[in-house]
């Protein structure tokens, strides 16, 4: 009853005002008329008494004042007259306004737009039931820190560990779906049996993978990605039929829910049993590298603790569970969480961009905080009139705080189409191993944030020019007499620009460092020429190419046709592309090395003869591989400079005999060595490699590379080459078609990512630094008028007025420049993951910047200095 | 020139007001003058302060407000206890004698 109360008579009041209002007043009269009545009956005239009775009641209007302060309803009135008073100023001075809400929507749109890119990645949940419990588990190689397993130390670690509740394994598998018009390869999975119940998903129709699926010649069954199923039909009948991959109908038996987001390998659309086991014999393929395992913790156990056991099982083999030479687990196991593994590739750029947005976030609260201030001192004699009459501190203070919570939630609606529009395009623009980016867009707790930020700019931007602008001593402004403002004002204003001034070199010192590492970057040397080379991957599948020289005919005929074309200069294939995520390994025996431990590993390559010159990669001594490298021929290989001064220092390799892949296999002979290639990054030098031709090889490899060298753009020849491998065969999936140079480019899309942002958000900041100087040097003019038209006066030419505001700016830019340096300084720091072959202290970055600064800063100055040079001072000093 | 305090005892307004009125229903004005009265003008109540009180009494559900036209043709809010205000009454003065009670006890202690 009394909250019944209590809501109906405030909303009355709220509501029904006007006759709240007249209630009150009848009320408040007919008391005066009672009080009047009774000092009436002690002998006072009507008019006396009348008198006497308002001077005994007071002011009606103090009480009727009072009356409505009390009570809920108030708090919101005053809200909404608050509002209301505050669109009337903010309407009557449009240009300051849609300045601050501009300000204001390109901080808060450029904040909410990269916490939508990195909230997935970062701060959100994995999709999984339990994320924090799943790890992956590396082995530690030699030269990398993590390398993949072998089933072999699987099969080991799922019998030793009891760390982990369940283990699986899980490898790369593109087959070739068949049954449509033209054959297409898919991104898929081969999974050991635990895989789906590791993560904690299950198929959202049919059955998960058992046992007796995964066991060597089990059963051909899929397991279907929802997005696969619905191109496939989509109806639940799909259970127990087949689909034809590489020639093979496989049965389904089970469909993956829609949401299932596949974090290790997120463009997988369909799953099969890994079928591996039927033998551990050293050659077999339970022992290469090509494996990741995965694994959920049980309950109770932490990183540290599996990393211990894991640690404790590397260094103590038994002999029920041998080892191999080359997986011996001598360096260790580590498990790293899968949020890590998933987000470490991304996490420097993302970091960087993150505090890149923070700065500029920083930069645009404090401009709008500027003109705030500016606006403040304006509206000084508003205030004092608003104080004298009355109003407390407290309501002017909220009053200010109203205006600007105002602004920050206009600049926030309008900050959100800027995000919407800057989530486009951070996703166009996003590196290609940036994970999650289906989860990246505009969702509720992107709302919240921006919802959130506005409130906490607006509170921000308006605390300080509300203390200041409230401050009693301005009381005293009622009286304004003159228009100059207090040294502490100017303080506050100067060491704001101050502010901006710092945090924009920041900015820009960061973008330009970016962008010098970048360009070293895109200028070290490949080890190949790549300008007009055009490469493709082309996938030799169908049982009519199980045999080895049948596979080998269909590289060598399709390399023909491909060479046969106008414009073509040269082709070749190549069992892996450099730059391109390929990435095989095999571990080398040097035939004078006695000790196994000494084994090596590298790069192996199976190259058509041919494809040194089409990749244009040097010969540095012997010859290079040619047509006699045949099957029948005696095995010979090709390495890379770098393998030849590592395998062999000091010596002549050629001659040399090594063993790879099969440590019971041929001897190969070193016949040439050639110089180095990046094979995985441009930054880094992996460069040990060997070169066989694909009939030495243990077996032709089913997925190749072509490269095309062609005139004059290599690009235009994309449908003729494509045409020319189909006219061999016309069911080979030809995927991942790109020119070398686009290769080299995505290969730093990180960096390209971050610099990008931070050329933008740097460019933004220069611009609201110069406006803000611009601003209170303006403003500083305006209220230097008199002193300015005094010096006139006494004789100073406008040069000297001229570089008296321009030395006032400079002072400010000059502050803000050294206190950037030493922030940028510090900043740097935190970039050296994203730098190459650039000190964090780059001499021409900084001097750049700072030069660029400096000029931008001269430019915002002139105007207002050039104003004050040309005032006249019998004008100025007449108008005091 | 030194007036005596006639400030109200913080928080005892609302009791003397459910005080007044549980003799019987008035108005504001007539509120106001028996407290000034029975106090023999040791409290003052400002329209203002008591106005106030009543609109937080009446929110409270402790007073009834109503309108009625008085002898001379003008409108006047009568306020009236609840049977709520009632209790609330015998509650406040129960703390009130405890209290005042105590403050007593301390003042006239020996010391």
């Amino acid at each position: 009853m009394p909250l019944w109360r209590q809501l109906s008579r405030g909303l009355r009041v709220l509501f029904r005002r006007g006759q709240a209002d007249r209630e009150l007043d009848t009320e408040l009269e007919h008391w005066l008329d009672q009080a009047a009545a009774d000092l009436a009956a002690t002998g006072l005239s009507q008019e006396e008494a009348r008198r006497a009775a308002r001077l005994q009641v007071g002011s009606t209007l103090a009480a009727r004042e009072e009356v409505r302060d009390h009570g809920w309803e108030h708090v919101i009135g005053g809200a909404a007259a608050d509002i209301r008073y505050a669109v009337r100023r903010l309407r009557k001075d449009a240009a300051f306004a849609s300045l601050a809400v501009l300000t204001l929507a390109l901080g808060i749109g450029a904040a909410t737009a990269i916490f939508s890119a990195v909230n997935p990645v970062l701060f959100e949940r994995l999709p999984y039931p339990d994320p924090q419990r799943l790890m992956t588990i590396s082995e530690v190689g030699s030269t990398t820190p993590r390398i993949d397993v072998t089933y072999g130390t699987f099969r080991e670690v799922t019998q030793r560990s009891h760390a982990f509740a369940s283990l699986a394994v899980l490898k790369v598998w593109q087959p070739t779906l068949g049954g449509l018009d033209h054959p297409q390869r898919l991104d898929a999975q081969r999974v050991s049996a635990g895989y789906f119940r590791t993560l904690g998903i299950a198929p959202v129709l049919g059955r998960d993978f058992t046992r007796a699926d995964d066991r060597p010649n089990g059963p051909d069954v899929v397991v279907l990605g929802h997005a696969l199923w619905r191109r496939l039909g989509g109806d639940a009948e799909i259970l127990g039929r087949t689909v034809t991959l590489d020639d093979t109908p496989y049965t389904v038996v089970g469909v993956m829910p829609a949401g299932f987001e596949n974090l290790l390998a997120p463009s997988a659309q369909v799953w099969a049993p890994l079928q591996y086991g039927e033998s551990f014999a050293p050659d077999s393929r339970a022992w290469g590298h090509h494996l990741r395992m995965v694994g959920s913790l049980r309950a109770g156990v932490n990183r540290d603790a599996a990393a211990r056991e894991l640690a404790a099982i590397a260094k103590s083999p038994l002999p029920e569970l041998p080892r191999v030479p080359w997986a011996d687990l001598s360096l260790g196991l580590v498990p790293s969480s899968l949020r890590d593994e998933v987000t470490q590739a991304v996490r420097p750029a993302l970091l960087a961009v993150v505090a890149a947005v923070v700065l500029l976030l920083a930069i645009t609260v404090v401009n709008v905080t500027n003109l705030l201030l500016a606006r403040g001192a304006q509206r000084r004699g508003e205030f004092a009139l608003r104080s004298a009459l009355g109003a407390g501190r407290g309501r002017l203070v909220r009053q200010l705080l109203t205006e600007s919570l105002l602004l920050a939630v206009l600049g926030g609606v309008l900050g959100l189409v800027v995000a919407k529009v800057g989530v486009r395009a951070l996703v166009a623009l996003s590196p290609a191993g940036l994970p999650r980016l289906d989860a990246i867009h505009v969702d509720t707790a992107v709302l919240a944030f921006a919802c959130a930020l506005s409130a906490i700019v607006g509170i921000g931007v308006g605390l300080v020019p509300a203390l200041q602008a409230s401050t009693p001593t301005l009381r005293t402004g009622v009286e304004r007499t003159s228009r100059r403002s207090s040294g502490d004002f100017r303080r506050t204003r100067g060491s704001l620009v101050v502010a901006e001034v710092a945090l924009a070199l920041v900015l820009l010192v960061s973008a330009g460092l970016l962008l010098r590492s970048l360009s070293r970057l895109l200028a070290v040397d490949t080890g190949f020429d790549d300008a007009p080379l055009l490469t493709m991957q082309v996938q030799v599948t169908g049982h009519r190419y199980d045999a080895d020289s049948l596979r080998y005919g269909f590289l060598e005929r399709s390399l023909d046709a491909v060479r046969a074309l106008p414009g073509v200069t040269a082709a070749a294939y190549t069992s892996q592309l450099p730059l391109s995520d390929d990435l095989d390994i095999y571990g080398v025996h040097l035939e004078r090395e006695t000790d196994p431990a000494n084994d090596g590993a590298a790069l192996r390559y199976a190259v058509t003869p041919g494809y040194f010159t089409t990749m244009g990669i040097p010969l540095r001594a012997g010859r290079l591989l040619d047509e006699h490298d045949g099957p029948a021929s005696p095995r010979a290989i090709v390495v890379s400079q770098a393998f030849a001064r590592a395998a062999f220092p000091g010596g002549d390799p050629i001659g040399q005999r090594l063993r790879f892949g099969n440590p019971e296999g041929d001897w190969y002979t070193v016949v040439g060595v050639v110089g180095d290639v990046r094979q995985t990054a441009l930054g880094l030098t992996t460069a040990n490699a060997v070169y066989v031709t694909p009939t030495q090889w243990h077996w032709v490899d089913r997925q190749m590379s072509l490269v095309v060298r062609g005139e004059p753009i290599a690009a235009t020849l994309v449908p003729a080459v494509r045409a020319a491998i189909w006219s061999v065969d016309r069911d080979q999936p030809v995927v991942r078609v790109a020119t070398m140079r686009e290769l080299v480019e995505a290969s730093v899309a990180d960096r390209h990512f971050a610099l990008v942002v931070f050329e933008v958000f740097g460019a933004a900041a220069l611009v609201l630094a110069a406006i803000g100087l611009y601003g209170i040097l303006s403003v500083s003019v305006t209220e230097r008028t008199r002193e300015i038209g005094v010096r006139t006066a006494l004789g100073a030419s406008s040069r000297e007025i001229l570089a008296l505001v321009l030395r006032q700016g400079m002072a400010l830019t000059g502050v803000g420049v050294a206190l950037g340096l030493v922030l940028a300084w510090a900043a740097s720091r935190s970039l050296a993951a994203l730098l190459f072959d650039l000190p964090g202290l780059d001499p021409i970055t900084y001097a750049g910047v700072v030069v660029l600064l400096l000029g931008v800063s001269a430019v915002a100055c002139w105007g207002p200095a050039w104003r004050a040079a040309r005032l006249d001072p019998a004008l100025t000093l007449r108008a005091e | 020139m030194d007036q005596p305090n006639t400030d109200l005892i913080q928080g005892t307004l609302d009791m003397l007001i459910l005080k007044t009125l549980s003799l019987e229903p008035m108005h504001g004005y007539g509120i106001a003058r028996r407290i000034e009265q029975v106090s023999r003008s040791v409290f003052k109540v400002n329209p203002g302060s008591l106005l106030t009180a009543l609109q937080r009494l009446e929110r409270a559900g402790w007073v009834d407000a109503e309108w009625r036209q008085t002898e001379n043709a003008r409108r006047a809010k009568i306020y009236r206890l609840t049977r709520a205000g009632r209790k609330q009454l015998a509650a406040e003065t129960e703390d009130w004698a405890r209290r005042a009670a105590a403050v007593a006890r301390l003042l006239g202690a020996e010391g």
